[in-house]
């Protein structure tokens, strides 16, 4: 090669790297709009270290806060993190900007299993952050014989020993569509013989409840304050981490998955960083950073760098045959969530 | 004993104190907690602290709830002094203004934290510091109102009737008589003020904005996400600063007394 | 410059920021509680105004098509009325006695013990509820004692008990900060008199000191009262969930439930709960004082 078809590279190369730098908002920050606690902080100084762009992170607790943030039209965020159900109704309201995924450079990465999802079909939307499941855990040394059926029956008629030592989520939907896949119901039912079973279920647990808390799930089941707990299998592992009689379960009635993903805002004040953080965060190495410190898988083939700790949990590694139990969350009606919210309403009061 | 002492007074004021002190003594307790599971006591250890320091997040939450309490508690302030000035005499409508100048006090806070958002959505405002400064500062009135307007009240006539009569104008009067004798009264509604300001939930979990996360806001999230004993830590660390304010309060109370 | 001129002028500021931050959204979501919630969130703004949100706080139509009685939010509405009262007549009854010992007290020991009383309540009430969550727990100590001395086994979290102790304790200071107010001016001399004049210390606190402290009472009971009825961090953490208070039914229906017409009308009837109470309060007062 000739030196001066060596310095074209060069040069190319320089212009390649420089690109995206010169596609980057004038601001050199990036309002991020996560769950609390579902983002390791150290990561921000590797991306501003990398790309000279200021992260500002801010928490919410629920996908009804973050629509509540959205809708409301206040408030502008560069990158947010919806779960799969809420994409459609958001891209339906125009409140997203179309970022175009599948071009971005590292889309090369992502598994084949997570292209294509029916919640934005051609990734124009948004992208895969972490997914996880919400499932039954328990503590096996509380447990007589040490070990439960991987059924919601375990959980919503406990065997006698387990009464009084079971802890619900604290969140109408959670429970409900829980009590939905036990009882075969549709996840959206109008129906108000469904809602009235759902209720006489739920009515008859509460007996045998401990409490109702979606806080401090790791904490409970860590200190061994309670046997069981309806849970998402990321906060199971960490529980694991500190307990190791915990395990967990995958209901065969059917478990509900949740899949997280960036996506940008259409009020975005730096839609540009916004793209450089998604793809950034779509390198196989960054996304294993996120898994090995939240304890959720991602979707990245990121296998290599994912720490063996997680690697040999049933709680993140699902095994294959469990794959069929998985159930998608629907984004209900305001008739379905109006029967809901009677349902939970009568069950508190 | 004196007339003055009631029985059980000074044992039921001894229980009162271990009441409010057991959970703050618990917290600090635990803040140096070693394990990650925040409830489990294991060994000592001053991690926590360390955690917070790199911790970015509680950073600026905690920066965020600073600005945003001094502004509000100061403009609280000056609107309640001038109020409580002006309410200081019975006048034709004076019971009517008190009762104003009080609703945030008497409004469950909840209530008003939403009616605000709805008055800021539907008005297209952006959510943010300056919507957050705005509503502190409406509840924080009646918070710096009432112990100025009580220290008013005690203050009699007759100081500034004196002073009047030693030919002392208005201004000079206020300056050197009434506003001496009001002092600890300003301070502490400002006190007060701030404390609601730095307390408060509900409003900031409505109208924050990007990046203006506050540490009531953070640790509510943190705590539904799963308490760390991070949150013990920036509690105990809350505490002793807010132990030098209120002690350099009282201090400067005095001092101008 | 007249007298009322220079009133104006001092007084209108901070009416102006209360009015338009707090009279005008109230107004606002008045109307709100009239008309339908929007399609994903928020308000239907063209929607015609209708009492159907109040209608459906009574009546609803029950799982089988019939119209009932809905019992659900009126129970909530009595519990959290009564766990408010519950808190209210428990501080004042801790804050009645620390007050007046503190208002016996030499200046210095008055301003120490006035900082003793503010120092927990600088702490983030997130936090205070969660120190309670640590003390009473299963495992804990206190749980631990309580339990060798009663004969059955005792369960102090996650009750309504427990969440009348998270309350009592965020708002205590509520209750001593207007009566110590109250005592501190009071002059002493009076007591003394009545203490010659051959009263009882009873009666004396009866007839003495018991209407002097009416004002600060008044003002106590409804400092605390008013934020215990909207509590929603307490009764979630402490009382485990199992049972909703008005603050969280709320808070329900501006997240999760995204019906924020609803959430309004239940605002507004909070509202008027107050009301009757502070008129109640009123009343009792003014019957006191005259």
């Amino acid at each position: 090669m000739s030196l001066k078809s060596c310095l074209g590279a060069a040069f190319a190369a320089v212009a390649l790297l420089a690109s995206p730098a010169g596609a980057q908002d004038a601001e050199k920050t990036l309002y991020f709009y996560n769950w609390t606690d579902y983002y390791p902080v150290e990561l921000l100084a590797k991306f501003e270290k990398e790309t000279g762009i200021k992260v500002i992170l801010d928490g919410y607790d629920s996908n009804d806060t973050l629509l509540a943030k959205l809708q409301s039209g206040g408030a502008s965020y560069d990158v947010i993190v919806p779960s799969d159900y809420v994409i459609p109704g958001l891209v339906k309201d125009g409140l997203l900007m179309k970022i175009d995924t599948h071009a971005m450079s590292n889309y090369a990465h992502m598994k084949d299993a997570f292209k294509n999802p029916e919640f934005d079909p051609r990734h124009e939307y948004s992208a895969p952050y972490l997914w996880g499941v919400t499932g039954l855990a328990y503590d096996s040394a509380q447990v007589p014989g040490g070990m439960l059926e991987p059924s919601w029956k375990e959980y919503f008629e406990p065997r006698p020993e387990l009464a009084g030592k079971i802890a619900a989520l604290d969140t109408a939907s959670d429970e409900i569509l829980a009590a939905s896949l036990y009882l075969g119901i549709p996840q959206c039912t109008e129906s108000n013989e469904d809602a009235a079973r759902i209720l006489a279920l739920l009515q008859a647990q509460k007996e045998k409840l401990k409490l109702y808390s979606s806080d401090s799930t790791v904490d409970r089941m860590a200190s061994g304050e309670v046997a069981m707990h309806h849970l998402w299998n990321g906060a199971t592992a960490r529980a694991t981490a500190q307990r190791d009689t915990i395990r967990f379960l995958y209901p065969k009635e059917g478990t509900p998955m949740f899949r997280d993903n960036f996506a940008v805002p259409a009020n975005a004040p730096h839609p540009e960083n916004a793209k450089i953080f998604i793809n950034w965060m779509m390198a196989p190495e960054n996304a294993a950073a996120v898994s090995n410190a939240i304890a959720y898988a991602n979707a990245m083939k990121s296998d290599e760098f994912l720490s063996d700790q997680w690697r040999k949990m049933d709680a993140i590694n699902m095994p294959e045959d469990f794959a069929s139990r998985l159930v998608a969350t629907q984004d209900c009606n305001g008739k379905a969530r109006e029967l809901r919210d009677r349902i939970w309403t009568r069950l508190k009061g | 004993m004196s007339p003055r002492r009631f029985p059980f007074t000074r044992e039921t004021a001894l229980l009162v104190l271990a009441y409010l002190y057991v959970p703050v003594a618990v917290l600090i307790v635990y803040s140096f907690n070693a394990n990650r599971t925040a409830t489990v006591w294991t060994h000592a250890s001053v991690d926590w602290y360390g955690r917070i320091l790199v911790n970015p997040s509680i950073q600026a939450a905690a920066w965020n709830s600073l600005v945003i309490a001094v502004c509000a508690a100061t403009a609280a302030t000056v609107l309640a002094l001038l109020a409580a000035l002006a309410t200081r005499r019975a006048f034709l409508g004076r019971g009517a203004s008190e009762a104003v100048l009080n609703m945030p006090l008497i409004l469950p806070e909840i209530v008003v934290a939403v009616a605000t958002l709805i008055l800021f959505v539907s008005l297209g405002v952006k959510l943010g510091l300056g919507a957050m400064v705005a509503a502190h500062t409406a509840f924080c009135i009646p918070f710096a109102y009432l112990p100025i307007r009580a220290r008013l009240e005690g203050i009699s006539g007759t100081y500034e009737e004196a002073a009047h009569d030693l030919y002392a104008n208005r201004v000079r009067t206020f300056r050197r008589v009434t506003m001496p004798l009001l002092w600890p009264g300003v301070m502490a509604g400002f006190t007060l003020a701030f404390v609601t300001s730095l307390d408060d939930f509900l409003t900031s979990f409505f109208l924050a904005g990007p990046g203006m996360t506050t540490l009531p806001v953070y640790i509510f999230s943190a705590i539904r996400a799963g308490i760390s004993p991070e949150i013990n830590a920036i509690s105990a660390v809350m505490l002793v600063v807010s132990v030098l304010l209120v002690s350099l309060s009282f201090f400067l109370g005095r001092l101008r007394r | 410059m007249s007298v009322a001129f220079r009133r104006l002028c001092l007084l209108s500021p901070a009416l102006l920021v209360i009015l338009l931050l707090v009279g005008v959204p109230l107004c606002l979501m008045a109307w709100v509680s009239l008309l339908d919630k929007g399609g994903s969130a928020g308000v239907d703004w063209s929607s015609a105004p209708s009492a159907a949100n109040y209608v459906r706080l009574v009546w609803e139509e029950d799982f089988d098509g019939t119209m009932i009685l809905n019992t659900g939010y009126l129970l909530i509405f009595l519990r959290s009325v009564a766990l408010a009262a519950v808190t209210t007549v428990l501080s004042l009854a801790l804050g009645l006695p620390v007050a007046l010992w503190m208002a016996s007290l030499s200046r210095t020991g008055r301003d120490v013990m006035l900082l003793l009383i503010t120092i927990p309540f600088w702490t983030n009430l997130l936090v205070r509820n969660y120190a309670w969550l640590i003390i009473l727990r299963e495992d804990g100590w206190v749980s631990q004692f309580v339990n060798m001395l009663s004969p059955w086994p005792v369960q102090l979290l996650y009750n309504d008990a427990a969440v009348a102790i998270g309350l009592t304790y965020s708002f205590l200071p509520f209750t001593i900060l207007p009566l110590y107010t109250v005592f501190e001016k009071f002059d002493w001399r009076l007591l003394e008199a009545a203490h010659d004049l051959g009263a009882t210390r009873r009666r004396a606190l009866r007839r003495v000191v018991l209407p002097i402290a009416t004002p600060g009472i008044v003002a106590g009971a409804l400092l605390v009262f008013i934020p215990c009825l909207g509590a929603f961090v307490t009764p979630a953490l402490l009382g485990g969930g199992k049972t909703l208070m008005l603050g969280n039914i709320i808070q329900m229906q501006f997240g999760a439930s995204r019906n924020w017409p609803f959430g309004a009308t239940l605002a507004v009837v909070l509202l008027a709960i107050m009301l009757v109470v502070m008129t109640a309060m009123a009343l009792w007062r003014n019957r006191r004082t005259a």
